[in-house]
């Protein structure tokens, strides 16, 4: 059980994805404008990367070293399909919003990344922590992310139609760039200098 | 024709990969520091983006359409994009190795790039694109993903010399050039 919870914890913030080993950038830009499109660009992430790392430890003492590559790209690019349709069929309004973007799970390094370096290498439980880890540590990042740029950049935040609150002078003036794409880069930009300012992260 | 210059241009300026779509956006913080590294990534990857626009074209209208299995395109694409990738690779090994040692090491971390993979599913699924316009549309989104690639690179062999805060050494400042310039190009937003 020790090791299940060492390998969760390690992901949020000694190897968090985005923050600390800086992959999976693209996502963490591209949909973090609103907190909704985060939550289920990290909910498709989740299934992702826990169904491929499930598959691929079990499998890992069958598949010979040289066609592995291939192998772990038919298997995520099976479980991405299964989750654009299953989006596409219950939430078409999300499914729309994140557009292109949830297709290209496939190619997120942070996935490919797992499989190669854990999920070969380690049991079907350790690489159910470990995607979990990962995921948490993703879906925080993602969250932080679009908080800042939904709060300040819209004035408010809002879940699918209904707003749940609206700040009293932002709400009128909003920063409306933070919500664009340049918003995208700076407040991320940010907040990795800043965790390095407190020590979180290492300077390089 | 007038249809195709609005595609490659939106595709290049407007719509560019890196700071309008975020597609491909390893490669811009991580190879982008030199210049003549950044225009070789660029340029392979504009190669590998044609090609596999051209092979994915005729596979979604010969294969996919008519068997109406479009929405496996995700896994077909990636494959076609891998197998093309090892494919051009040992071609260029075998005929021209002083270009090989120049590429060579790009195109294996192009397999991987979400802008070759977005370019195809832009094309064929999301807008249709017909042969020429998603040949116009691969070009324009290769040639927009070189340049700002190159201006990155010029600019980050400029802030080696910088004196930057501790905190916001490498990728930090990297980000804060890249809104910059993201910024910058919005200013094409109006031209077509």
């Amino acid at each position: 059980m020790t090791s299940f919870i060492k390998e969760f914890s390690k992901g949020i913030v000694t190897s968090n994805p985005i923050f600390v080993l800086a992959l999976g950038l693209c996502p963490a830009l591209a949909v973090s404008d609103r907190l909704e499109k985060a939550v289920w660009m990290s909910l498709g992430v989740l299934f992702v990367l826990l169904c491929s790392n499930i598959i691929i430890s079990a499998i890992r003492k069958y598949v010979p070293n040289i066609m592995r590559i291939p192998v772990f790209i038919v298997i995520i690019a099976t479980f991405v399909t299964i989750i654009s349709l299953v989006f596409e069929a219950f939430v078409p309004a999300i499914f729309d919003a994140l557009g292109i973007y949830l297709s290209l799970i496939v190619v997120n390094c942070i996935i490919l990344g797992r499989a190669e370096a854990f999920a070969s290498k380690n049991s079907v439980k350790d690489s159910i922590a470990d995607a979990l880890g990962i995921t948490a540590g993703f879906a925080v990042a993602l969250i932080i992310i679009s908080l800042i740029r939904e709060i300040l950049g819209t004035g408010g935040l809002a879940w699918g139609d209904t707003a749940i609150f609206t700040l009293p002078v932002l709400g009128d003036h909003p920063l409306t760039v933070l919500a664009l794409n340049p918003g995208a880069f700076l407040v991320i930009g940010l907040l990795l200098a800043l965790f390095r300012w407190v020590g979180v992260t290492k300077n390089e | 024709m007038s249809d195709l210059i609005a595609i490659f241009l939106g595709m290049a300026l407007i719509n560019n990969f890196i700071l309008v779509q975020f597609l491909g956006l390893c490669p811009f913080f991580g190879v982008s520091k030199k210049l003549g590294n950044a225009v070789s990534m660029g340029l392979a990857v504009t190669f590998v983006m044609v090609i596999a626009s051209i092979v994915t074209w005729i596979i979604t209208r010969y294969v996919l359409i008519p068997f109406d299995v479009l929405y496996m395109s995700t896994v077909i694409f990636i494959l076609v994009i891998a197998s093309l990738v090892q494919i051009i690779e040992m071609f260029i090994m075998r005929t021209n190795y002083a270009l090989y040692s120049a590429f060579g090491i790009y195109l294996a971390l192009i397999t991987t790039n979400c802008a070759v993979l977005g370019v195809t599913l832009i094309n064929n699924i999301q807008k249709s694109y017909s042969f020429p316009e998603s040949m116009a549309a691969a070009l324009g989104g290769g040639i927009g993903f070189t340049l700002v690639l190159a201006i990155m690179s010029g600019i980050r062999e400029r802030l080696e010399l910088a004196d930057t805060p501790k905190s916001m050494k490498g990728l930090p400042v990297a980000f804060m050039v890249g809104m910059l310039l993201a910024l910058a190009f919005s200013g094409f937003g109006g031209i077509i």
